[in-house]
């Protein structure tokens, strides 16, 4: 009996990978070959299932092809090195598909996103590893969403789990302590995944794997398995909320559309919705993390139905907070923005005075950009109109420059009318 | 066949082109329009825009092969400034794009008619003759 292949099935099918992984690596102790194997397993899927249908038990199915393939290779690794191992000896007994099914543990996905956001890894690496082996996608699609040959993503991949390997991590939950040290590490490769699909959602790149869906998958998957942690619930909300904007965000030629512009009926209200449930779920346990007050600034935007709306003393209020909690000179940059909201562009600049020695963001463009946009509320066009130029020529993003360059034109012809 | 076409437009210290916003507009939407035609044909195979030159190193192995970089560059310097990759029938082909990506609106919507250098990328090995 199977059931056919429809819309949803894509889904059940990536659910079900870190199931089947945490449950393979822990039956071979090996979790590089196990993802490897489960890889296959995978792909054997996504080919078979959409034509044969989808079988009873998927899960036992997924496990028994990837215990298929570890055994092949477990058997031809001992007969090249003629020698027996604990592990031949598992492979001799092994129990069939319904007992192994009975083995997988909903802790396994946390084991694996812990062991896939090891702080031996590079960000990059670890994001690709945590969408292949906590995910679920193919190499192919992870290549495909950050625009490089899938034979690179592949050594990516291969590479990160040998630098797992060489750092010795057993596979096993975590101790609370060891997991509130980790947590941090996991949600920011979440974060930067949103991130990645976020900034490229421009660009026609229509056929590329939504990142920012992705992450918030995974995420959702986070929290059911950490509910009581305030800040994945806080990550999950500021997602959600800033995904609802996705929309408006840009126009019909890719050009960015800024915030105070949007179209706010395009604003996604379930989303919306939502995030401000989580955050104020998130809220209500006590401690503020820098996800949740992040999340609180992106809802207070999100709650105002007009720009001219939007309560900008509860937003620098919160940008104060958060300059306590996780101080970076981007939080200083955004404070400045909110303060000029709130008491004035002069305010902003002389703010924006106090990061022009930060070597972090020496000839960054967001400083001259934020430092344009002040420059234009004073009405010092001509000022602004340079530092909008100098920010076009800093940015390494097309919409961005195409924006900064349109708004210095924009001014340009203002001040001559 | 695949071809690089290179757009050697930038100077080094010159800044990003103050043009009138409708000026700009419509070169951005020239841009936009190219690779999506180029996409759809099935021809294109890269393209990317460059940062601009201030952001250029020039970067030498020295001792023990640490790198030294060198930023500033001479005024007069051409750079490239963005490229796509086709992949055509015939050289002919790669030289009507290459024309076509020439003529980008500027100023007032004459035709900017910049030089673009269009050459042929090597491939691997051809078939064996039987």
């Amino acid at each position: 009996m199977t059931k056919p292949w429809d819309t949803t099935s894509e889904h059940l099918l990536r659910e079900l990978a870190p199931q089947v992984l945490g449950s393979v690596a822990r039956r071979f102790r090996d979790f590089s070959s196990a993802e490897d194997a489960v890889q296959e397993a995978m792909i054997a899927a996504f080919t078979q299932w959409p034509q044969e249908g989808i079988p009873d038990n998927p899960r036992g199915w997924l496990i028994q092809v990837a215990s298929r393939r570890m055994t092949d290779q477990v058997r031809s690794e001992i007969a090249r090195r003629q020698r027996e191992t604990a592990v031949a000896k598992d492979v001799e007994t092994m129990a069939p598909v319904d007992e192994i099914e009975s083995d997988t543990d909903p802790d396994d996905t946390l084991i694996l996103l812990f062991m896939c956001c090891h702080p031996a890894l590079t960000s990059s690496s670890a994001i690709a590893l945590t969408l292949r082996a906590v995910g679920g996608l193919t190499t192919a699609e992870i290549a495909n969403a950050f625009l490089v040959p899938e034979a690179t993503m592949a050594q990516r991949i291969s590479r990160a789990k040998q630098s797992i390997k060489a750092s010795g991590v057993p596979f096993r939950l975590a101790s609370p302590q060891e997991r509130a040290e980790r947590l941090p590490a996991a949600l920011h490769v979440l974060y930067l995944i949103f991130n990645e699909g976020y900034a490229s959602s421009i660009g026609g790149h229509l056929q590329r794997l939504d990142l920012a869906r992705e992450a918030i998958r995974l995420t959702r998957g986070a929290k059911v398995l950490l509910p009581e942690d305030g800040e994945v619930t806080g990550l999950l909300a500021l997602m959600l909320l800033t995904d609802a904007r996705r929309a408006a965000r840009t126009g019909p030629d890719e050009e960015l559309i800024p915030l105070d512009k949007q179209d706010r009926t395009l604003w996604d209200r379930a989303e919306i919705s939502e995030g401000i449930e989580l955050l104020t779920a998130a809220l209500s346990k006590g401690s503020v993390g820098l996800y949740q007050l992040q999340a609180a600034i992106a809802a207070v935007h999100d709650e105002a139905a007009r720009a001219e709306d939007t309560d900008w003393p509860q937003i620098l209020a919160l940008y104060e907070l958060l300059k306590r909690v996780s101080p970076s000179p981007m939080v200083t940059l955004n404070h400045a923005i909110a303060a000029a909201m709130v008491h004035g562009p002069l305010k902003g600049l002389e703010l924006l005075r106090t990061l022009d020695t930060d070597a972090r963001l020496a000839g960054h463009y967001r400083l001259d950009a934020v430092r344009a946009h002040l420059l234009e509320m004073v009405g010092d066009y001509e000022s602004a109109i340079k530092h909008y130029r100098i920010a076009a020529s800093r940015t390494t993003s097309i919409p961005e420059q195409n924006y900064l360059m349109t708004q210095a034109a924009c001014l340009a012809e203002r001040k001559l009318s | 066949m695949k071809y690089i076409l290179m757009m050697n437009t930038m100077r080094a210290g010159q800044g990003v082109p103050q043009w009138d916003q409708k000026d700009l507009q419509a070169h951005i939407a020239f841009m936009i329009g190219l690779n999506k035609e180029l996409r759809q044909s099935g021809e294109l195979v890269s393209a990317e825009g460059l940062a601009f030159p201030d952001q250029a190193k020039l970067v030498r192995a020295g001792k023990d092969g640490v790198p030294i970089t060198d930023g500033v560059f001479p005024e007069s310097k051409e750079f490239l400034a963005g490229y796509w990759i086709v992949d055509v029938d015939t050289p002919e082909r790669a030289y009507a794009i290459a024309a076509k990506a020439s003529a980008a609106p500027g100023p007032d919507g004459t035709p900017l008619n910049m030089p673009i250098e269009v050459r042929p990328i090597m491939s691997g090995p051809p078939p064996e003759m039987l």
